[in-house]
Parts: C-alpha cells; structure tokens; sequence
C-alpha cells in the first residue's frame, strides 16, 4: 500500500526540526514524532530537543548570569557604586531561563503547523521498514508509515554504572537547567565540556562548586579519536588549552580534585548526600558532603527503544550510535539519520541543522550536496570562553609532522580587564600553520572573553583556505581582543616570550 | 660638519652644509619620526629593530581648555583606548540592569561616579605612556618631548616645553603628526567649549551635555554619556556618520534615540555664552536652523564639539623642504609607498590623504614603510578591505562596502543583499530589543557571489567582524559562508 507521509522524522530536536521543516518546503507530507522519556529524577520539556531545552540554550543563558556576576565586581572600577557582595537568587534566574525554553518550545509548535507537519508527541519504535509505531503518553497507539525516516532522536546523559547511588541520588544536565531550587553545594564528576561549563557557571552565581577529575580535562572522544581524526572536534584533543580554562576556573573559586573518582553515594540525615571517593595520587579514600552531584561522564545514543535490531539499522557496537555514510544514509535504504545519534560525527547543534537541511534538499530538492564535516567551529562556554576551529596541535602534529607545522602564540589581556583590574594569565591564543610555502592555517584557538563571537568568522576564513599572510594582511579592528589573531607572529619554536603588549 | 651645526646653532649654516653633503651617515639620524602615535611608534620600533638610528619627537600642544597627555598619540590618550574603557563603563550599567532578570539582587537605583571612572582610565593611560616610554628606552630609539618642524633640507627643529631649540638631521623622516578636533569658529567656542582632547580627562561630570557633530566620535561620546546616566543631546547639521553605510548609520541613530539620546536635526550652533561658571558651569547654546531661519536656544553643563579633526601639517615647515598639502584639507598625499612628493620624507597615519583613519592602519603602514626602507621587504600597506567598528551603545562593525557605494560601483542589478535581525541570546530573559540587532552582506553576483561587503550592528560587533575581514581577504564567497557552520549560540552565527 501506498506510505502515509513523505517523510517521518523521529526526533524533534535540533536536526530533526531542520529536516522536517526544510522538506515541508518542497511541499511534501512531513510528520515529526518527538517524546521526552522523564529523566530519574523525573524531569521532562517541551519539542525542541536537547539545545533548546537541555543544552545550548539554557546553558548559555546561566552562563550569561555568572558573566554578569563578574561585570557586577567589574563596574565598581567603572565607577558604579554598587555595594558588594551582590546575592543571587536561582529561582529567579531558573524561572527567566524556563520561561524563555518554553517560549521556543511553543515557537517550535507554530512553526511545524505554519509549514503544515504534523507533530506527534509519541515514543516512536521501528515494526518495519517504513512503519513507526508508538504509544501516547494516553496508551493510545498510533501507526505512521513513511517512504523516507529520518531518525533524529539524539542522545542522554549517561549514569557512571560502577558508582553506588548514583542514579538514585544524582541528577544530570537534564535535570540541572529545570531545578526550581538552587543546586547548592555541587560535585560534578567527571570532565567533559558539560561539566566544565555547568561548574563554571555554578561558580560564578556564588554556589560552592567542585570538579572531580579522573584524569586530565577535555579528554572526550579519545577512543574515538584513534579511529576518525578527520572528524574531530577542535577541542578534543587541545591539551594546552584545556589546562588554561581549568587554571582560570580554579582562580576563579571552582574546587578541582585531581585523579580522583568516585565510589559510592549516600544519603544523610540531613537529606545532604555523602560521597566517597578514590584519591589515585594518595591512593586514599576521601568523602564530604554536598546539596547536589551533578553527573556528566557523557551521552548515550537513544537508540533502545527504537527497535533498530527488528529493522537491521546497524549501530557501532562500542558506542551504541548508528552507523551512516557521507549522504547520512543507515545500512537499510530510506532510513537516515542526522545529529548526536549518528556515528563520527561532532555532537553539536549547527551540524545537526545544516546535515538535516542538506538531507532533505538531496531527498526532495534534486540537490546533491552533501555535508562537510570539516572546520566546524566551536567554543566551550567556560567562564573564560574557548573557541576554536580546524586541528588542534596535537591532531596537527600527528597528521603532518611536527616540523612541518608552525605555530603561532600570544598571551594578551583585553582592554576590559584593565580598569576592571582582572587577571588575565589565561589570555591566549594561537595558530597552527603548515610551515611549507603557503602556510595555510589548520586550526585556530582562543581563550577569552566572547571567544565565540571571535572565531566565527575566522572560522569562514579558514573555510576559504586562509593562509598565514592573508591573515597577516588583515588589519586589525582596535581595540578588539579579536585583532590579536591579525597580530599574532611570535612561533612556540622560537622560545620567545608570546606575551602581547600595548598598542 | 656634525660638530659644526651642534655648537653653532645655526639654521643658516646648517642647511648649507646639509645642501653639499648629503651622504648617509654624515647624518644624526637614519630617521626621525615626527609624531609619537600609532604610525610614529610602529615606524620607530620597527626602524630600531634593523638597528637603525632612530628619533621620535613627540609634543601636545595643549588645549584651547589646557588638557595635555604623555607619549603614544591620539589613540592612546583621546581616542580608542579611552573611548572602550568609558564604552565598557556605559555598558557595565546595562548589564546591571540586565543581571537582575538574571537573578543578582541589589538595591534598586545605582549611580555612577565619573571621578572613579575617570581616575582609573587616566591610571591605565598613564601606564601606556611609560609603557611606550620604556620600549623606546630599550630599543634605544632616542626620544624627545619637543615640538618638530622642519627649518630645512634633512633639519628639523625641535622645540621643547622650555623653549630650548635643538637642530636634528637625518637621512629619512617620516611625518606622524596626526590630527587634532575642529573648532567651530563660533564665539565662545574655544572658551567654553570642550572636545574629545578634554573630555577623557575631565576631572568633573560633564552633566547635562550637548554634543555638537554627526561624526563617530559624536556618536560614540554622546552613547557612553547616556550610558553612564548623563542627561545628552546630539545636534546634527546634516546625516549620521558621513561616509558610512547610511542604512546602518540610521539605525544606530534610531537605537540612541530610543534609548535615551535627544537629537537635534539639521541645526548649527551659532554661538556659545556663559550662563555660570563651575565645574561644570552653564552654558547657553544659541543655534540656528539649515533649513531655514529658526533659531533656538538651550542650556548645557557642558558643549562638546566633535565636529571632525584637522591634521597637525599646517606649522610644521613643509613648505620649507617643499612638501605639498592638499590646500583645503591639510592632508598629505602620498604613493603606495607612503612617499610625499619629497623623496626622502614620507608619512603615515591620519595625516594622509584619502586614507583611513585608524590605528591599526597607521601601525601596519608604518611598520611597512620601514620594512621596505631597511630590510628590503616589497610588501605594501593592503588599504582595502579594512575593517572597523564604531562603539556606539549599539556596536557597529563594518567591512568593505557600504551598500550605497556597492550600488555606484557595480550597479543595482549586479549586487545581492542579504540581511537579517537577530536578537542575541543574552538580550532574551532581560527582555531586552528583540529587533534591533541587524546583519547584512553585500555580494556580488558577477564575481561568484563574492562577498564585498559586510554589517553587523549588535554586542561585540568588533570580535564578530574581524574574522570576517580575514574571510574576506581571503575571497569569501556567498556559497563559502553558506557552507560553514555557526558556532552556537553566539550573535556572529547570523
């Protein structure tokens, strides 16, 4: 029989919504289903996916609240007489977040009917090849059938399997941004950018904040990394640059314990929770006490439910995430899938977007583009921000040698910091070029305030091929701290001392 | 001949021993620089560095109100390190207001001191001009706090605060004098009024400000005054910010205005008196329309002209080596080498004709220049396609063309535009403009959709735009842009 929709998108997140919504365009029938499993701890929003709801968005925006925190000690030297300490208060900050995630969650809805998808809010498993099926939160069930499916369900946060009391005391990122009370005293364990991040911001709003570190920062996909370096993250791998944000966070009142990690949590009288945990260094066992333990050891694909198996789409057996090819096509024919689910590809939000739109305009469009997954930019929203694109130095060195990369540094301090009389030791950035003729730039890092905004349009340039002179030639916009990279001619080799004065 | 001209002091005698012996070393200096700012500096450090002798005169002829700064020219001490400092003072009081959506509690009014802010940026300046001081001292560049002119051939006297003149010569010089504001020619204009030279040193609260210009300068002073709570007219004879694109220079005239900036339209003032005295006293403006012969009058604590800036080229003798000005603007023509029509004198900076004026240009051509004098290079200053950002309460940052002159060259039909709002994150839970910020590229078809130029009106408009100047240096295409993914959620993924 003939299938009910063109398409069927599984997944209402980031790449799912872009892909729905880009086909609608070409006049095809388009169907979202989006459900969000309750987290342990019970939590549950709105479409939109992780960004909107449990990523990006709200990150950012409590982010902003610590930044603010900052400007507010920042403007007595400005000359604005404000009494200091200034308190925070959660509640209103959570409020003015879940406020905001809401109005996207309704944005999202509008959007879908305006361009005429229909949006069912199910949990979705496969029964065949081109049917979905799946239960309202009612127990009605419904049937869709589609000539194409995308699946675009993403991923959650994991729980540490060997840690006693974890799931049933801890909560995750999907819990943090929708807490109506201050998390208080707060341990998170482990180190990914997440937990970087959630700390950073949890600082900076005044609250007691420690790190737990198995090892070293920023150590993501380090398997990973071994088998598809083409496809890595800038930051992944950046060493240098992960031990300046935690040197920053550190002076900045964020607790790190080093090499430690833990082994069980309890529950207090007093409704605290006790955690013990392994100090690797003294080969101790040390506990204390903490309001909240945040855990962010990584995401699991959400794949479980799907019923992949019944369909034959294939996952990669270490990760549990679907294999595709470049076209973002799975082992079964008109079965696709784009975003955190898919295997070797980055975990973030604008490729998700721009995959999903390209798969939908080589479905209906007669386009053939496909996605390049290369110099994807990103920045890590630590209270000194890192952003970066293309290789790092170490991905540099492997690919090419070292002696055949240059790399260019400088330690700066933004104008901004100066009355402010802020510390800006952890300042930096730096270039890495091919050191043959052209010397064209694989990759560039920043540290510092709006890192975002800086390497974006670097990030263009890179896109073009950029090289070392182009960039030399560019004249700087002063005073930026962003002209600094225009500036930058002092090599690592040379030994000299990369550190930026005046004008 | 060296010791002749030192003990006799003779202007006459020198020049005629200069006019016979021209040979290089038989000179005090390989090169002296007339002017210790952006360009002066870079040239001189640079010059150092091939171990060149160097000279650097640097002197502040103080203003018509007696305000007077150290070394490191105009950007330094009046110009872009103090203008961001009291922009970020500006913007600090936003944020104030926004970290309470945000969940920072405090008391409700919070007022700002200008004394503070002022002591510190003139502290950190003050560290600038040793900063420079001592760079010079170890690159053993010989500098002079004395007033440079040219009495001859490779002569140039040197006039210090005391009066004492010193003859210098030189193989080479290089004029960096820079610029300094207009005055309107009114009465009481120099009297009572001030300009950007004083205002960043003001050891008073400007109070209630009328500031009189269309210019950057005048945008960007009367949008950090209203930041910081001052009460702030701007009048304008004419349109915002000559020269720019003039869609975006509307709508930073449309933000200031909602915001809490009073403009006048096309009105001059015509003369200034003084009500009171004090610091700051009253004045009374008297102005009289462009349009017609309505005239009108108002009462400021402060006048701040900024009605544009008039390059230091007029006393400095370049008629004497016969070094030609444009008459009317006082601006130096050069090559693209930076020469003046005298082989051996060039300049840089804001002094040069049909040039930009902005530090980081004056600092790369000069740098060049001097590569190209000592160390055999050939590059030369690349003028195209430079960057810049006017840090008005709305930031913008530009790139190449504006549309109106995209639209002259290439013509309607050959150039697409793409624009879009957008509001930044940050501005949501503050409930702050959701349709304000603005981005728009300027493309042209013919040449693969290449971009030629680039707007971008929101927060940190300058980090945004300055990877896209790289961009498009590099010849960024429609299509390029279009393939690279955004960082999100940042403004610059517009």
């Amino acid at each position: 029989g003939k299938n009910e929709y063109d398409l069927l998108v599984v997944g209402g997140g980031s790449g799912g919504l872009a892909c729905a919504k880009e086909a609608a365009q070409f006049g095809r029938k388009v169907a979202v289903m989006d459900y969000v499993e309750p987290s342990p701890q019970e939590t549950t929003w709105g479409l939109g996916g992780t960004c909107v709801n449990v990523g990006c968005i709200p990150k950012k925006l409590m982010h902003q609240a610590a930044l603010l925190g900052s400007a507010l000690k920042d403007a007595q030297h400005y000359g604005w007489n404000i009494s200091q300490p200034v308190h925070h208060t959660w509640s209103v900050m959570a409020q003015g977040v879940q406020n905001y995630v809401k109005s996207l969650n309704w944005g999202h809805r509008v959007q879908l009917q305006e361009k005429k998808v229909k949006y069912f809010n199910i949990k979705g498993s496969f029964s065949d090849p081109h049917t979905v099926r799946g239960l309202t939160k009612a127990g009605k069930e419904t049937v869709v059938t589609a000539d194409h499916i995308v699946i675009a369900t993403g991923g959650r946060p994991k729980y540490p399997m060997d840690v006693a009391g974890a799931r049933e005391y801890g909560i995750t990122s999907d819990d943090l941004f929708w807490l109506k009370e201050s998390p208080g005293k707060t341990l998170t364990p482990f180190v990914f950018n997440v937990s970087l991040e959630c700390a950073g911001f949890l600082t900076g709003i005044g609250l007691d904040t420690t790190v737990m570190m198995r090892s070293v920062p920023l150590r993501g996909f380090d398997q990973a990394s071994r088998i598809s370096k083409k496809k890595q993250i800038c930051f992944t791998t950046q060493q240098q640059m992960a031990s300046l944000v935690t040197e920053h966070m550190e002076s900045y009142g964020t607790r790190f314990l080093k090499r430690c990690f833990p082994i069980k949590v309890e529950k207090l009288k007093s409704n605290r929770l006790q955690v013990t945990w392994k100090n690797a260094d003294l080969d101790t066992e040390e506990t204390d006490s903490f309001d909240t333990i945040m855990w962010a050891v990584g995401r699991a694909p959400d794949t479980k439910t799907l019923n992949l198996e019944t369909v034959g789409v294939k996952t990669n057996s270490e990760t549990g995430k679907i294999i595709v090819d470049a076209s973002e096509a799975t082992s079964v024919p008109h079965i696709y899938a784009v975003g955190d689910i898919t295997e070797g590809r980055p975990e973030l939000t604008p490729t998700a977007i721009a995959a999903g739109k390209l798969l939908a305009q080589r479905l209906f469009g007669q386009s053939s583009e496909l996605m390049d997954y290369d110099n994807v930019p990103t920045t890590v929203f630590t209270p000194l921000e890192y952003g970066c694109v293309g290789l790092s130095e170490e991905a540099a060195v492997q690919r090419h040698g070292a002696d055949n990369i240059e790399v260019y540094h400088a330690y700066y301090k933004p104008l901004e910091f100066t009355v402010a009389e802020r510390d800006a030791t952890q300042c930096y950035m730096k270039m890495v070029c091919l050191r043959e003729r052209e010397q064209r730039i694989l990759g560039l890092h920043f540290i510092g305030p709006n890192a975002g905004e800086v390497i974006q349009g670097f990030a263009l340039g890179i896109k073009c091929g950029a090289t070392y002179p182009q960039m030399m030639k560019t004249v700087g916009i002063h005073p930026t701290c962003a002209e600094e990279v225009t500036k930058l001619h002092i090599t690592k080799r040379s030994g000299l001392d990369a550190t930026v004065t005046g004008c | 001949s060296v010791q002749v001209h030192k003990e006799e002091d003779n202007p006459q005698k020198t020049m005629e021993v200069n006019g016979l012996t021209s040979m290089p070393g038989s000179f005090d200096y390989d090169l002296i620089v007339i002017g210790g700012g952006s360009g002066g500096l870079a040239a001189a450090k640079e010059a150092a560095k091939y171990e060149k002798k160097v000279m650097v005169l640097d002197f502040v002829t103080p203003t018509p109100q007696g305000s007077s700064w150290g070394l490191g020219g105009t950007c330094v001490n009046v110009g872009c390190i103090p203008k961001k400092l009291m922009h970020q003072a500006a913007l600090l009081g936003q944020a104030l207001q926004d970290s309470r959506k945000f969940g920072w509690q405090f008391t409700e009014e919070v007022k700002h001191s200008w004394m503070t802010m002022t002591e510190s940026v003139q502290n950190y300046i003050g560290s600038l001009n040793w900063g420079y001081r001592v760079a010079l001292r170890d690159t053993k560049v010989t500098y002079e706090n004395a007033y440079g002119e040219f009495v001859g051939p490779h002569t140039v006297k040197a006039t210090n605060k005391k009066g004492i003149e010193k003859l210098y010569t030189a193989e080479r010089f290089i004029i960096a004098t820079g610029e300094r504001p207009r005055y309107l020619g009114i009465p009481g204009d120099k009297e009572y009024c001030i300009s950007s030279d004083d205002l960043f040193s003001l050891p008073y609260c400007p109070g209630k400000t009328l500031v009189v210009g269309a210019s950057y300068v005048a945008l960007e002073c009367a949008g950090f005054l209203a930041g910081l709570g001052l009460d702030v007219t701007v009048m304008v004879r004419s349109i915002l910010l000559r020269g720019f694109d003039q869609d975006m220079a509307n709508r930073i005239g449309e933000y200031m205005k909602e915001h809490g900036v009073s403009f006048i339209r096309e009105f001059v003032p015509i003369k200034v008196e003084r009500v009171e005295g004090g610091t700051p006293g009253i004045l009374k403006v008297t102005a009289k329309s462009t349009a017609g012969d309505q005239m009108i009058e108002g009462e400021y604590n402060t006048v701040l002209l900024a009605i544009g800036r008039n390059p230091c080229t007029r006393r400095i003798g370049l008629d004497k080596v016969g070094v030609n000005i444009n008459e009317k603007t006082g601006k130096i023509p050069v090559n693209d080498e930076e020469q003046t029509n005298v082989p051996y004198i060039y300049a840089v900076g804001d002094i040069l004709q049909d040039k930009l004026e902005l530090t980081p240009v004056a600092i790369q051509a000069g740098r060049l220049l001097v590569r190209r004098l000592y160390a055999g290079a050939t590059t030369k200053c690349d003028y195209v396609n430079v960057p810049t950002t006017v840090f008005t309460p709305l930031e913008y940052g530009a790139c190449g063309y504006s549309e109106e002159t995209a639209v002259e060259k290439f013509g309607e039909e050959n150039i697409e535009v793409y624009h879009s709002h957008f509001w930044p994150l940050e501005w949501t839970v503050p409930s702050r403009d959701n349709n304000k910020c603005y981005a728009k590229i300027i493309c042209n078809i013919q040449d693969n959709e290449r971009v030629i130029g680039f707007h971008v009106l929101g927060p940190n408009a300058g980090e945004v735009t300055q990877g896209f100047a790289a961009a498009i240096k590099c010849g960024l295409t429609k299509e390029q842009l279009d393939s690279t993914i955004g960082i999100h959620p940042v403004c610059a993924e517009v």
